[in-house]
């Protein structure tokens, strides 16, 4: 076996640390919580609905942004235009913005006296205390992982391939989904999962938009404050274990497949 | 057939000017020029991937200046092939055949032909990334000609090849020209164009400089920049005098070259081939007028002879034979005399 060097040996024992600084808690979570209440809170239906709730409304909130989002990730990758900067600033800004603030921002946006509030009141639709309410919310967080992924696959696509396509008779909506879209695939699926789990995790926005349905973010701090760590800590486990299931799951829908070929 | 009048695009750093030249149907047609010159950039002008900023475009008598990329009726292939690598070689064949109401049977039909044709049928089921460079031009070309274009523009495809390549789709490019297809095809090489067009014009700097057959071109080059990038290396800039009726070539303070030449031309350039120069280890009797002796700076073997370099007060270069080269015992540092026959030297008016 080589043998390290000194170098190595200290970067080996600083990530060491944070690996232990990851797992730490998340293994201490899992040991003290048994297998009993663990089947237990997955036999109550409030926290079966929870779940269900936390993963279609980031699942929704993810496919219908991607409709508007990817195209406009395009445009980021292969256009210049006045004020480029600042717009991809702009895309940045639900990051580093605080959520709870973020969510008061979407509330004052969203609510029933808003532009927005008065058109879904039309529907029938209130957004506030409403899943459409945290799947905007939930959008609203994770949206840049999409954006800036779908835009680094798009910029990775080279473009004299795009022109070989056009000069092929393609055209540009054609050279799109058959040339730029299936070659920045890997990224824009990238960008989709971590969307998805972006917005499956997000407490702040949604917690103000929508208390009520709770998603399992919600319900785990409610469970926290209501009756303390013990009785959080199993809807944590299992929450978590549905996410992982959940993302290995998509991890390998998104593996590259062999092509199939047509019958030529 | 294709006609480029005045056409000029620019941009920061880099601008075509006023390109015209005219390709007509059944030629083979080379655009020759250094890495730089806007080669790539005509290109993509006559494809439609550029719009020019002035001049015109015409095929067939129809103006497509302004017109969409996918009804210009050209096929290009660039330089690096450009192959989609998500399909596999079929599929990229297939590519341009979408949207033709053609019948399942008929579309597999043709896509077996060309790829027959371009040898590469075998590979139909295969990826780009297990194909070699060849293939992959190959496929290439098999992608574009599909769409029987009425003029295939070829980028460089040369370029990325080795030699044993090179020579075999050379073979392939000659073979689709046979069959009638109209061809530009762009260049640094000018052994490429030599060997391969029937029409040339030489790009400098966003400029055509010249165009004409390859002997006009490469026999009577127009400047000093043509006559360089076509290989030729004797070529000086020189002014006639007159002497008791006979004219010479004053190229600098000590060097005049007797010449047959109209003596009313005053300035211009003088242009001798390599293989118009004799060698000799002594100075010997003939009908040469232009004699010197000078020192041998560099011998260089080619692929038409060696290259001898020598010094008479300017660089002269002779093209002879590796035996010439043994016998007279030529070797660098060694003197040699120089002979050029006056009814060799070219003069080419400025």
């Amino acid at each position: 076996m080589k043998r390290l060097s000194f170098v190595q040996i200290v970067f080996l024992c600083l990530g060491a640390l944070v690996l232990l600084f990851i797992i730490a808690p998340l293994l201490g979570m899992f040991l003290k919580t048994s297998p009993q209440s663990l089947f237990e809170t997955a036999r109550e239906t409030e926290v079966r609905d929870s779940i269900w709730l936390t993963i279609w409304t980031s699942m929704a909130g993810t496919l219908v942004f991607a409709v508007a989002a990817i195209p406009f990730s395009y445009l980021l990758a292969r256009k210049n235009f006045p004020m480029k900067k600042l717009v991809t600033g702009i895309i940045d800004l639900p990051v580093v913005i605080p959520h709870s603030a973020a969510g008061i921002a979407i509330l004052g946006f969203v609510s029933r006296d808003s532009f927005l509030g008065k058109i879904g009141s039309v529907f029938g639709l209130n957004f506030v205390g409403h899943p459409a309410g945290i799947v905007i919310a939930m959008a609203f967080v994770s949206l840049p992982y999409l954006i800036n992924a779908a835009r680094d696959g798009f910029s990775g696509v080279p473009v004299r391939l795009e022109k070989a396509a056009l000069t092929l008779g393609a055209s540009p909506f054609r050279v799109f989904f058959t040339i730029s879209l299936p070659l920045a695939w890997r990224n824009i699926l990238s960008g989709l999962i971590l969307m998805f789990a972006r917005g499956m995790s997000e407490f702040g926005a949604v917690i103000v938009v929508a208390y009520h349905p709770m998603i399992t973010p919600v319900l785990i701090y409610e469970r926290f404050g209501a009756f303390g760590l013990k009785y959080a800590r199993p809807v944590s486990v299992l929450f978590i274990l549905i996410s992982l299931t959940v993302f290995i799951l998509l991890r390998w829908l998104a593996k590259e497949r062999k092509p199939t070929n047509n019958n030529i | 057939m294709l006609q480029l009048t005045n056409i000029s695009k620019h941009y920061k750093d880099f601008s075509l000017n006023n390109i015209s030249f005219t390709v007509h149907k059944g030629d083979y047609f080379i655009l020759l020029g250094e890495s730089g010159a806007g080669k790539s950039m005509v290109l993509e002008t006559i494809a439609g991937l550029v719009s020019p900023d002035s001049g015109s475009i015409m095929i067939d008598d129809r103006d497509i200046t302004k017109e969409k990329i996918q009804n210009r009726g050209i096929g290009l292939v660039f330089q690096d092939h450009a192959v989609f690598p998500h399909y596999s070689v079929g599929e990229n064949i297939a590519y341009p055949l979408h949207g033709l109401s053609l019948k399942p049977e008929v579309k597999k039909r043709e896509i077996h032909t060309i790829a027959r044709q371009l040898s590469i049928e075998n590979l139909l089921h295969r990826r780009p990334d297990s194909l070699s460079g060849g293939e992959l031009q190959r496929l290439a070309l098999a992608r574009t000609l599909i769409q029987r274009p009425k003029i295939l523009l070829l980028d460089e495809p040369l370029a990325s090849l080795d030699t044993l390549l090179k020579a075999e789709l050379r073979g392939l490019l000659r073979n689709i020209h046979r069959n009638g297809q109209t061809m530009l095809h762009v260049t640094h090489d000018y052994e490429e164009a030599l060997s391969l067009g029937n029409r040339i014009a030489v790009i400098n700097k966003g400029e055509i400089v010249q165009d004409g057959t390859p002997t006009e071109v490469f026999q009577n080059p127009k400047s000093e920049f043509v006559a360089h990038f076509v290989g030729v290396k004797n070529f000086f800039p020189a002014v006639i005098i007159v002497e008791n009726g006979l004219s010479f070539a004053q190229i600098n303070d000590s060097i005049r070259i007797r010449l047959i030449t109209d003596p009313s031309r005053e300035r211009g350039f003088l242009l001798i081939l390599g293989e118009d120069i004799l060698l000799s280890k002594a100075p010997i009797e003939s009908s040469s007028t232009n004699n010197w002796k000078g020192q041998v700076v560099e011998v260089v073997p080619t692929a038409r002879g060696i290259d001898v370099a020598v010094d008479i007060g300017m660089m002269v270069h002779a093209l002879i034979t590796p035996e010439s080269l043994t016998r007279l015992e030529i070797e660098e540092g060694k003197n040699c005399w120089i002979h050029i026959k006056a009814t060799a030297v070219r003069f080419i008016n400025s």
